[in-house]
């Protein structure tokens, strides 16, 4: 692997990941608060690409930038204030079954609503076009963009948790809901504002993910699981672990591709040549860069048998 | 009893009028067994849309003076699912069947349909598959109730290949395929005929990558940045085309040629957009400007839908169908699967023939490339401004693959 290779490489996997870490940042935030695994979250991200799909259609890119994660926000406040409230009572179980449906509900009605096919929604004219090159190779302004985003978010909800006065009631209603609540703070309030800015994040990476990479119906389902690898890998509940997890799988995945050495070539390298005939050809065969795609799943199930809190998580439970 | 015998003889008397008028003012129901959820739903609905509106067209005027009637099930993409699509298809009177995406569930139609036919004389029904391209279905799974309209994975690489032999500018070619069996075949398949037509040509790379699973093309677009390649034959559809193509430009990659399977299908030709133009060919039997009866029907689809119809099978399906009706002088699928082998009629790609020894359409096939829309090819796709351009088209016997196929007739 010569220098060039690893620095693009590496600026693909680090973009790839801070991608993920705004998907997962409002998963952890939401889960960290109320223990809801929102199976839903990935719903909003593709909300967030739609709605700015059409109102850049109308207004241009940076105004539906602000405003479609505002929508967004607003109907993840108006979920978790009508519909996951009463179901709260119920336990955990229910929670999770109605994000769930809500996941079902909102791909239906997307479908409904613009179709079937992709959606051309392509990026503004100051994002289109290269930002640099390095050695040939292009790295595109859409890229640089959804790194600068997601830093910026990492810092401004890092800031609010930690520096202000509604942050600390946050952390404080975390751990001790009751005793917030008896201290005079609106707990159920705070629940509200939290799933609706974790539902806005999610809904924030659609509007830069959704041009970067494509908006169309599938594109929620296809990276509801990573997500939660990301949130597990990292810690459940915690941001930090969130963004190193991101960051980690990015690279993973976008190291694996290049690795082109199955297990035949390890065998090679001890003196033991394979064949076609030999047992368990079809696995030997199989090439790093082939399972690229599955080593994240992987990495869970190993970091639940030998770590289950996750790299940086605290709970034990 | 005296009922009875009025009932069969009014039947009887029914029945030999029918003999006399033939096929004429029947109706012939036509189950469409294809995706419309998860996905593949959007080209599963843009197809079956197609079928729903060139039947339509058909219904003004064919020559056999049939009604076709489409049927639309979901099958989820899923053998499984086929199956009891299948069944109810059948319950809902359908004696022939159509199905396209995915060569599992084509060949669970297969499947189901030999134990079918042979159990149930006098209901027997017919299987034309317009797009589940695996050479194994006319070749060692080969059956006489299914009919292959689309061309194989096997004479698109023939195509292809040929092409390429008089590129000299072509010297290393990168594999980029989908992991499953259409994927490997496209693989399998460029090997071998590149081997044949220009042993000098040198594969520097042959990735299969998870079938609709990955969302960031970039490492692999930065392999084949380094692998020196200036060619890339894939054989991916849908977002993993789309997303490739997309990640190709973002980039700068403009010194790579793509040859694709499906370069027209929904979804690709807004991801390729401006920035692929000259870059990508498509191997297909058909582009958007073939004209004549077919160039109406692109238009008034396009006007009627906002979406395009690439996937002419579905003219062929019609055609073959009414010249199979008249040449049977019935729509019993038995006498028209006789009637269909063997036969020669006029598509709009040429005369084609549906070979006898294995079922498999032989037509002539396009090299089409991504160029601004104008001039002679005024037809955009997606309303891109950019369509696939014909620069070559070949002759039905250059595409033509051998077959091992063993028909058993019944």
């Amino acid at each position: 692997m010569n220098p060039e290779f690893f620095v693009i490489s590496l600026l693909n996997g680090v973009s790839y990941g801070l991608l993920l870490f705004m998907l997962s940042s409002g998963l952890t935030l939401i889960f960290s608060m109320m223990g809801v695994l929102n199976f839903a979250h990935t719903s909003f991200y593709m909300l967030g690409a739609y709605f700015a799909y059409t109102i850049s259609g109308v207004v241009g890119f940076w105004p539906a930038l602000v405003l479609a994660p505002l929508i967004v926000f607003a109907l993840g406040a108006a979920f978790e204030r009508y519909c996951l409230r009463r179901v709260h009572k119920f336990g955990h179980v229910p929670e999770l079954l109605v994000t769930f449906g809500l996941s079902y509900l909102i791909l239906e009605v997307v479908q409904l609503v613009w179709g079937r096919s992709t959606v051309p929604y392509g990026l503004p004219e100051q994002l289109q076009g290269p930002l640099f090159s390095l050695y040939g190779t292009q790295f595109p302004k859409s890229r640089s963009f959804v790194m600068l985003v997601a830093l910026l978010m990492l810092a401004s909800v890092w800031l609010l948790l930690t520096r202000t006065r509604i942050g600390l009631v946050i952390q404080a209603a975390l751990k001790y809901p009751e005793m917030v609540e008896s201290l005079g703070h609106n707990v159920p309030r705070v629940f509200m504002l939290v799933f609706g800015g974790g539902a806005a994040l999610a809904g924030l990476a659609g509007v830069i993910g959704g041009n970067t990479y494509i908006t169309e119906p599938a594109m929620a389902a296809s990276v509801g699981s990573i997500i939660f690898v990301v949130v597990v890998v990292g810690g459940m509940g915690s941001l930090a672990g969130a963004f190193l997890a991101s960051l980690l799988i990015g690279l993973i995945q976008t190291f694996a591709v290049a690795l082109d050495y199955s297990l035949i070539s390890l065998l090679g390298l001890v003196g033991l040549a394979v064949t076609d005939q030999t047992f368990g050809y079809p696995v030997l065969k199989l090439t790093i860069s082939q399972v690229a795609p599955i080593l994240p799943y992987l990495f869970l199930v190993l970091i639940l048998i030998f770590r289950p809190k996750g790299l940086l998580g605290t709970r034990e439970d | 009893m005296k009922f009875a015998i009025k009932a069969v003889a009014a039947s009887l008397l029914l029945a030999s009028a029918g003999g006399a008028f033939a096929q004429k003012g029947e109706t012939v129901k036509i189950a469409w067994l294809d995706p419309l959820s998860g996905l593949m739903a959007a080209v599963g609905t843009n197809q079956l849309k197609s079928f729903q509106f060139v039947s339509e067209e058909f219904n003004k005027k064919n020559a056999a003076g049939v009604k076709f009637e489409i049927i639309g099930i979901d099958n989820k993409l899923s053998p499984q699912e086929t199956t009891s699509a299948l069944r109810s298809a059948m319950d809902q009177g359908a004696r022939y069947v159509v199905q396209g995406n995915g060569s599992g569930p084509a060949l669970a139609i297969i499947d189901a349909l030999e134990k079918h036919n042979a159990r149930n004389p006098g209901k027997e029904v017919l299987f034309l598959n317009y797009a589940a391209v695996d050479p194994d279905l006319t070749n060692s799974k080969c059956s006489y109730w299914h009919f292959r309209l689309d061309a194989d994975t096997s004479m698109k690489m023939e195509a292809i290949t040929t092409f390429i032999k008089d590129v000299p500018e072509v010297k290393k070619v990168y594999l980029i395929n989908q992991n499953y069996s259409h994927g490997q075949q496209v693989s399998k398949f460029a090997k071998e005929m590149m081997q044949r037509k220009r042993p000098d040509v040198q594969f520097v790379g042959d990735d299969l990558h998870p079938l609709a699973q990955v969302r960031d093309f970039s490492p692999y677009i930065a392999k084949i940045k380094q692998s020196g390649a200036d060619t890339v034959i894939t054989g991916n559809w849908g977002s993993d085309l789309a997303l490739l193509i997309k990640a190709a430009n973002d980039a700068g990659l403009n010194n790579v040629n793509f040859y694709t399977y499906y370069g027209g299908v929904t979804g690709s030709p807004t991801a390729m957009g401006s920035a692929a133009a000259g870059r990508v060919y498509q191997v297909s039997y058909n582009h958007m400007n073939l004209g004549g009866d077919i160039g109406k029907m692109v238009v008034d689809y396009k006007k009627k839908f906002n979406d395009d119809f690439y996937t002419g099978a579905v003219y062929h399906a019609f055609s073959i169908l009414s010249e199979g009706f008249v040449k049977a002088k019935s729509t019993d699928p038995v006498k028209v699967a006789a009637a269909m082998e063997g036969m020669k009629f006029k598509s709009f790609n040429g005369e084609v023939e549906m070979r006898k020894t294995d079922h498999q359409l032989q037509q002539g096939l396009f090299i089409s490339k991504w160029e601004k829309a104008g001039g002679k090819f005024p037809i955009d796709q997606e309303n891109t401004g950019y369509t696939f351009v014909p620069v070559k088209y070949y002759e039905p016997y250059v595409a033509s693959t051998p077959t091992s196929c063993q028909m058993k007739r019944p």
